[in-house]
């Protein structure tokens, strides 16, 4: 009697997760496709093809190589600091690595504009630099500024998968090494980078599919569509066009961003899979 | 030959100095500072102007809609992520290996592309749209819309919260509930609720966090309408971006006030996460 | 004296570790240093290593003091307590690896790294990596690794701690056999009075930041010079007073008491052997027998107060309630200040030793 209780249970609660699932998270992939090609294939890749997508995939894929390659430098330099040593302030500081998780992505793309915006005080500053150097760098309303706020958002996102893998990992590997007289190169190389591999590359999966994916930020930072603009803001600008084409057109170059998210979401489990499995 | 040194306690392992100039440097230059700029920015509003600015019923109703909306979608998240964590950790059956490795798909997928999509699907031309009208319910440019939009964004948080913990709880423990007689509702009250709260609080807070600063997956869905109250509160910064006439005082308080309420919310569910793993870890 | 630690003090926030230390260790011995938990023997080493600074004090090394000298320069091996392998690196590497940061030549490598795997008896395992290895093997590696370098002292904290019990009585042996066919000057943290009454030549017994003796076991055992000391070392019971025994009346009412086990003898009232002693003999009732694999343990009640005594296995059978004869040979008195030993006065002039 109790077993058959428990077997109903059981399908229950499976049954309830299979609807939220499909419902939630496979339906609107499907829909994605299936509005993509509502024109057909021709217009699907007229749409994929037209110059401001390309222009637009061009400044996603800018943005997303420049964020991954900078916190990569950072989430490996700061957890390191954060694991190997013991210093005051130490827990200050790893939550304020960790801001741009419990912020709402706008206010970073505000914060740029409010440092280097036309009215923001460090203006003059980049001004001088442009003007000692004879560029022309604006930090706002350009690539260099999605890329900044793109940087901004996935900040922690390396770092805090490394992390827990170092902590997990103690110091007496690296004390060992450096009683021995290894230097700090030599011990990261060695001894430290071995432990953070999978955790890193899992950091850079998710740091890339959020980098490409970003909205909010880089919205208030690109203006110019053909320029400046990501793959996510050329989607809003078909989709805001509001006619039944452009609309279509917005889903077919979703489909491009499904497709890398799909990638992404693979590799991700790959290399969960290979980490768990090398797990010493 | 006493010689006292008041130095740090200094670490054998190298590194320290250069590591520390660099995370600090950085995380300066890309987060402190811009940051400090926008608290700068709100303070150019006397109190008055700030007061009137955040008594005015649009904004007050659009700080309503985001934390409402988000503390509905967190709760929902916590139900349902609780239950996919349950049915991943515990059972076996067709599909587990893709439904699991799909759970983090809304941190892969666009929150713009999630907007649109989830809009065109629950309007009045969509498929669910549709069947929802036919019952009487609205989704899309609706406050519902908008809790399904953050129920989307923030339930990969509830699930990897809890999932660890469930795998780690030992078969025994229930077992040896069950053995004592306990019913299947009471074990789960009693035994393994306890377990998992500090998680599940954990994955609460994040997603509630994500939640009350989503744009781009909520503004398509919320049609931002001020005479319904869908308005977030990221779309009336944005607005004072975008709008002919740029408003960055108000723009930087708004955001400020968020910004306090995000890390007050944090800190409170901290907190209580705090007090519920002190209960079980004794 | 080879390795010196002078007036060395540490603090970690309001915790002493370290109050005041000083010791002189000679070149080849294999000193422990034991204490309790918490009681600051591993920051003491890992100060020696250069793992931690000192707040004040000076540590001497064949003469020069090196507190200034960075860890890696102070011609240290250290055994770490979890023996710290690099996990992604085989064997072999993991002994090769100070010899390499020393920028050695390859075939020298080669050569000491086969020499170390040959002196630790695990030929044939050079391409395994530490999850591969038993603890015991693991230990094996960790000690290869450290004196492959050839340093001048070999530091090893807590080395049987991650051991398996079965294992730890071979491997300190073991231990002990490496440390004298190398020739090392070597000292190592323990908490467990056997494993450093059984491995070392000398001991420092450590107690919360304070050096409490320094000494060989017999020395420590025998003689035990501070109140903590006289309790650590050995199974010992602590009465507050000898109130009724024989032989004991003169013992001042402030001090207490220690008596161990070897220093009671219980025998049956026709035993012969005993016969000059009977003055001083008391009346005890078996409480318990407890058989501990090579020996008996009983407990008596006597005089309303509990001694616990070891019988041999090769003596007659005793019974719980059993009546026995009991002697007292000796205790050690202990206050606040030091601890000494008191014999039976009634058992003056008779050689108790040579029973």
């Amino acid at each position: 009697m109790k077993e058959k209780n428990s077997k109903a249970v059981k399908w229950i609660l499976i049954g309830i997760s299979v609807i939220f699932f499909l419902l939630m998270l496979v339906l609107p992939l499907l829909e994605v496709i299936y509005r993509a090609l509502w024109d057909g294939i021709a217009s699907y890749q007229a749409a994929l093809t037209a110059p401001n997508t390309l222009s637009a995939l061009k400044v996603t894929l800018i943005a997303t190589v420049i964020a991954v390659a900078v916190n990569t430098v950072f989430g490996i330099i700061a957890s390191w600091l954060l694991t190997k040593f013991d210093f005051r302030g130490k827990n200050v500081l790893s939550t304020l690595i960790d801001i741009p998780f419990s912020i709402s992505p706008v206010i970073a793309g505000l914060a740029y504009i409010m440092t280097f915006g036309r009215t923001g005080w460090a203006k003059p500053l980049i001004d001088g630099i442009n003007d000692a150097l004879g560029t022309d760098i604006a930090l706002v309303f350009s690539v260099p500024a999605v890329v900044l706020a793109t940087i901004f958002v996935t900040f922690p996102f390396i770092s805090r998968e490394i992390i827990p893998i170092l902590y997990a990992q103690g110091r007496d590997e690296e004390e060992a090494a450096a009683m021995m007289g290894a230097s700090g190169f030599t011990i990261f190389r060695k001894i430290t980078f071995p432990h953070m591999k999978w955790g890193l590359l899992y950091g850079i999966i998710l740091c890339a599919a959020r980098a490409f994916g970003e909205f909010g930020a880089v919205y208030a930072v690109s203006k110019a569509r053909g320029k400046t603009f990501t793959l996510p803001l050329e989607i809003d600008a078909l989709y805001m066009a509001g006619s039944a084409d452009s609309i279509t057109q917005a889903f077919a170059v979703s489909s491009l961003l499904v497709g890398m998210a799909l990638i992404m979401l693979i590799l991700k489990n790959i290399v969960e899979y290979r980490g768990k499995r090398s797990d010493i | 030959m006493k010689q006292v040194q008041t130095k740090r306690k200094k670490s054998i392992i190298p590194g320290f100095g250069i590591s520390m100039g660099v995370s600090v440097t950085m995380l300066s230059l890309i987060i402190l500072i811009p940051l400090a700029s926008v608290l700068a920015y709100s303070f150019r509003l006397s109190g008055q102007e700030f007061l009137e600015l955040m008594t005015r019923p649009n904004v007050v109703r659009a700080f309503v809609t985001s934390i409402g909306c988000a503390l509905a979608a967190a709760v929902i998240n916590c139900i349902f992520g609780t239950i996919l964590a349950w049915v991943l950790v515990r059972y076996e059956f067709p599909g587990k290996r893709l439904m699991d490795g799909m759970i983090e798909l809304p941190f892969a997928l666009p929150t713009a592309v999630a907007g649109i999509t989830l809009t065109k699907m629950y309007s009045d031309t969509g498929f669910l749209g549709r069947a929802f009208e036919k019952i009487g319910i609205e989704i899309a440019y609706t406050k519902t819309g908008i809790v399904i939009a953050m129920v989307f964004i923030g339930i990969p948080f509830v699930v990897r919260a809890i999932q660890p913990v469930l795998e780690k709880l030992p078969a025994s423990y229930e077992e040896a509930a069950v053995m004592l007689g306990a019913s299947r509702f009471r074990i789960f009250w009693k035994v393994i609720f306890p377990e998992i709260a500090p998680a599940l609080w954990t994955g609460f807070g994040l997603a509630l966090a994500r939640g009350i600063g989503e744009y781009g997956s909520v503004i398509y869905i919320s049609g931002n309408s001020e005479k319904n109250g869908t308005q977030v509160v990221s779309y009336i910064i944005m607005q004072k971006l975008n709008s002919g006439n740029v408003d960055y005082e108000g723009a930087a308080a708004i955001a400020l006030v968020l910004l306090i309420i995000s890390f007050l919310m944090l800190f409170i569910i901290n907190m209580i996460q705090h007090i519920a793993s002190r209960r079980t870890n004794v | 004296m080879y390795v010196e630690m002078k007036n060395i003090c540490k603090n970690f926030g309001s915790y002493e570790a370290a109050k005041n230390i000083n010791f002189g260790i000679e070149q080849g011995k294999l000193v422990a240093l034991l204490g309790p938990s918490g009681s600051g023997k591993t920051t003491i080493l890992r100060m020696l290593a250069g793992l931690e600074q000192q707040d004040s004090g000076d540590v001497v090394i064949e003469g020069k003091v090196v507190n200034d000298v960075a860890a890696s320069e102070r011609g240290i091996g250290f055994v770490f307590q979890n023996y710290a392998l690099f996990r992604y690196m085989t064997v072999y590497d993991n002994i090769a690896f100070g010899l390499k940061v020393q920028k050695m030549d390859k075939q020298k490598i080669h050569e000491r790294v086969t020499e170390m795997i040959a002196l630790i008896g695990l030929e044939g395992l050079e391409k395994r990596y530490p999850n591969q290895l038993s603890g015991g093997q693991r230990q094996r590696v960790a000690f290869a690794r450290a004196i492959a370098p050839k340093p001048q002292l070999l530091l090893l904290d807590e080395p049987f701690a991650a051991i398996d019990a079965k294992v730890r009585k071979e491997l300190r042996r073991w231990l002990k056999e490496m440390i004298q066919k190398v020739g090392i000057t070597s000292i190592f943290v323990t908490h467990d009075q056997e494993e450093a009454v059984e491995v070392a030549d000398d001991i420092i017994i450590i107690n919360e930041g304070r050096l409490e003796q320094m000494g060989s076991p017999i020395d420590i055992y025998k003689n035990p010079k501070t109140p903590f000391v006289a309790q650590f070392i050995g199974t010992s019971a602590i009465l507050d007073n000898l109130k009724g025994f024989k032989g004991y009346d003169d013992i001042p009412q402030d001090k207490k008491v220690i008596v161990r086990p070897e220093f009671v003898e219980a025998f049956k009232s026709d035993n012969k052997k005993f016969a000059n002693m009977m003055d001083a003999v008391e009346e005890g009732v078996i409480e318990s027998v407890v058989f501990r694999g090579s020996y008996l343990e009983l407990t008596l009640l006597v005089n309303h107060v509990r001694l616990t005594t070891n019988r041999s296995l090769e003596r007659r059978h005793v019974d719980i309630g059993e009546k026995m004869c009991v002697l007292l040979y000796r205790v050690y008195l202990f206050d606040d200040k030091g601890a000494e030993i008191r014999k039976n006065q009634l058992l003056k002039g008779i050689d108790v030793e040579a029973l």
